[in-house]
């Protein structure tokens, strides 16, 4: 995120709103960040914050198969290496889906056929975008599972999702993603149905890949934890919004909005005591259909009080508070800074 | 999977000696309890004392009734003969015995009118599969149009009017009125053409019934699966909606779908009845009625034993089909 010729992915203003029976969801609401190849940006926030609503819009995955139901309105620019994308016809977009960009999704169990082998799935994503016999898009495939670390890829390649673990499952939707080497990869929580010894290799095998086909990476989560090693860049989230973004040493050690203060609370930590260990930000995530007024947080934030009544009136605007380090919050930055200190 | 089907094999003959030992049981019971007797049914109005304890002899009936069981049972296996001192009458195997009524073999008549209601069955679910899983399929991806509603209001008729309704009001129509269709059953192997013709109504209507139901069946499962994860991974590879719906959706929605298939196509062959009556078609079903009101037990027997082989017959393909569609079924 240096230069602005290497920012290979860019996403201005966008919203993503759903009309429902309720009311208007809205899960996006005016986001906007930058990718540069080969880096890595981790968007954290709780459940509902956005996060997968977020990358199935980069996906252009909102669009398809809504059959008759409420379609998502979707306002913004996406640019992927250029091209825009939000404006862009739906089938352009689908070619660049699995080949340009690819995912990862949350449940490697659900997110795989039932009743397709693994190599049966990995060759159909190589071969939509490749014109190539079935027996050459099967080389590239048990390649692709040797790579992820799939023992006797040749002999697994015809077996079923439900023969392999939850890790190696994801595993296969890693290389399944990969088969077409993609400048874009989303991994949307890709270890949290996994166990914790899983999850580290998963994230090693994430980080392995990254270095070895630079690819540009969005690592998502709702723990802080799962991209403390992995990401340059972090983002977190809140109500469809992002209320911080930054380098991740500096939201790490610096953080400058009081929910991130609140989410680093809750990771596990080896310097304090078990007891106190885990504390998640109070207060239960906020509609999307009736966000509060001003600062979405505000009736969660123990701090909202010390701002004169700015933070219920007024959206806060995500401000530069150090280099490339942007917060939205009305706190003046020297008492967060106090804050933040004090609460260590 | 050899094994399996041994296994499953060997439980279709038990079964088949269950149904057996019930509907024997049931029809040596009624004739006992009602005071009426076969030999005397079989041997007409006006025989003669001697003449019905001579039948009553040759039949077997005076012997216990395990000793009848067994023999109707090695009947069926190797044949048996009917004697009555020098009066011996062969009954090859498969011998279901004789009609108390007609004093007819009950085999050949087995044989003569199971290729009618087959045909009345198989007819009809090939026309209920390709209009109601088309209607379903079509329902779910266009949900909430007026073709969706439209659809789905038929169906609602459909699964909700009785056969006989529907089926009087085809033949009121397109027989008595416009002449367009006359019912009939012409065997395929004569005249293939004739055969369909004859029982295009019937088809079309019981088709009506059964569509409507698998095209609700159809299109909840349709939604449902388009709703699952590894539809979204299809859509996330690039591929083009039709291939995603086509070879990842379709494949699944077709599941529930078999299932319910082998029970109705057991429960229709047997269980045309109304059907049949309804286009007086000479079938297992009209056999069946037949043969109850005038308590024919070898007829009776002969008809359930036919009824229950096909439906657990159809129901041991559905297994099978059903583990070759979804691998993580196995079968042991
Ligand atoms: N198709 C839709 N129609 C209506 N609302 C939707 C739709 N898709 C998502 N939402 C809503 O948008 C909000 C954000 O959802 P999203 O899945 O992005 O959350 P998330 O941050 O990924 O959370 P999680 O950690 O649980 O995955 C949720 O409140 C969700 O109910
Ligand atoms: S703006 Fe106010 S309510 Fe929002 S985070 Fe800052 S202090 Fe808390
Ligand atoms: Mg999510």
């Amino acid at each position: 995120m240096t230069d602005e010729s290497e920012v290979f992915l860019s996403v201005r203003d966008l919203k993503v709103h759903f009309p429902t029976d309720d009311g208007l969801v809205k899960a996006v609401d005016g986001l906007s960040f930058e990718l540069a190849r080969g880096r890595t940006l981790g968007i954290v926030g709780e459940s509902g914050s956005g996060k997968s609503v977020t990358s199935l819009a980069v996906m252009g995955l909102h669009g398809v198969g809504q059959y008759g139901r409420g379609r998502a309105r979707i306002s913004g620019e996406i640019h992927l290496d250029g091209q825009e994308l939000t404006g862009a016809d739906p089938d352009s977009v689908r070619r660049l889906r699995g080949r340009e960009m690819a995912m990862i999704f949350q449940d490697p169990l659900s997110s795989l056929h039932p009743y397709y082998t693994v190599g049966t799935q990995i060759s159909e994503a190589y071969r939509v975008h490749h014109p190539v016999t079935k027996a050459a898009a099967r080389t590239r495939a048990v390649e692709l599972l040797g790579r992820v670390g799939i023992p006797q890829p040749d002999r697994r390649f015809d077996d079923y999702p439900h023969q392999f673990s939850g890790g190696m499952r994801q595993r296969v939707m890693i290389a399944m993603a990969l088969v077409n080497n993609p400048d874009l990869l989303i991994a949307d929580e890709p270890t949290t149905a996994l166990d914790v010894t899983v999850q580290a290799q998963i994230l090693d095998l994430i980080r392995d890949l990254q270095q070895e086909f630079g690819s540009a990476v969005i690592v998502i989560t709702h723990d802080l934890g799962v991209v403390a090693e992995l990401a340059d860049d972090i983002l977190v989230m809140y109500a469809g919004r992002c209320v911080e973004r930054g380098p991740a040493e500096r939201v790490f050690y610096t953080p400058q909005h009081p929910y991130t203060w609140g989410l680093l609370g809750s990771m596990p930590r080896f310097d304090r005591e078990r007891s106190e260990r885990l504390t998640p930000v109070r207060g239960a995530p906020p509609s999307l259909i009736n966000v509060p007024s001003g600062c979405a947080f505000h009736p969660r934030c123990p701090h909202a009080d010390l701002t004169g009544g700015a933070s219920r009136s007024t959206v806060p605007e995500l401000r530069e508070v150090a280099e490339r380090h942007f917060a939205a919050c009305h706190l003046p930055v020297a008492d967060r800074n106090r804050i933040w200190e004090a609460s260590r | 999977m050899l094994a399996y089907i041994v296994r499953r094999l060997v439980a279709v003959v038990v079964m088949l000696l269950v149904v057996t030992l019930v509907t024997f049981g049931i029809f040596f019971l009624v004739p006992k309890l009602t005071g009426g007797d076969p030999a005397a049914l079989f041997a007409g109005r006006q025989a003669d004392p001697t003449a019905i304890a001579g039948i009553r002899r040759k039949l077997g009936l005076d012997a216990p009734v395990i000793v009848q069981y067994a023999r109707f049972i090695w009947g069926l296996v190797a044949g048996r003969d009917y004697a009555n001192g020098a009066d011996v009458t062969h009954c090859a195997a498969p011998c279901f015995g004789y009609s108390f009524k007609t004093e007819q073999p009950v085999w050949p008549l087995l044989t003569d009118r199971f290729p009618v209601t087959f045909s009345l069955a198989v007819g009809a679910c090939v026309l209920w599969l390709v209009v109601g899983v088309g209607t379903g399929v079509l329902s779910a991806l266009r949900r909430g149009s007026l073709w969706d509603r439209t659809a789905m209001t038929a169906a609602l008729a459909g699964v909700s009017l009785p056969i006989y309704f529907t089926g009087m009001l085809a033949l009121a129509v397109f027989t008595y009125k416009l002449h367009w269709l006359t019912v009939s059953y012409v065997p395929f192997t004569q005249n293939p053409f004739a055969w369909a013709r004859g029982l295009l109504l019937p088809w079309i209507v019981l088709a009506f019934l059964y569509a409507a139901m698998y095209a609700r069946l159809t299109r909840a499962t349709m939604l449902e699966i388009l709703g699952e994860d590894y539809i979204r991974t299809a859509r996330a590879k690039g591929l083009a909606e039709p291939v995603v719906i086509r070879r990842h959706a379709l494949r699944a929605t077709m599941t529930p779908v078999l299932t319910i298939l082998g029970l109705d196509l057991g429960a229709l062959v047997g269980g045309a009845i109304l059907t049949e009556t309804t286009f007086s078609l000479q079938g297992l079903g009209q056999a069946a009625v037949r043969a109850i009101s005038d308590q024919d037990l070898p007829v009776i027997l002969g008809v359930t034993l036919v009824a229950a082989f096909f439906v657990i017959a159809a129901n041991l393909v559905v297994d099978l089909l059903y583990a070759v569609v979804d691998p993580r079924v196995r079968l042991t």
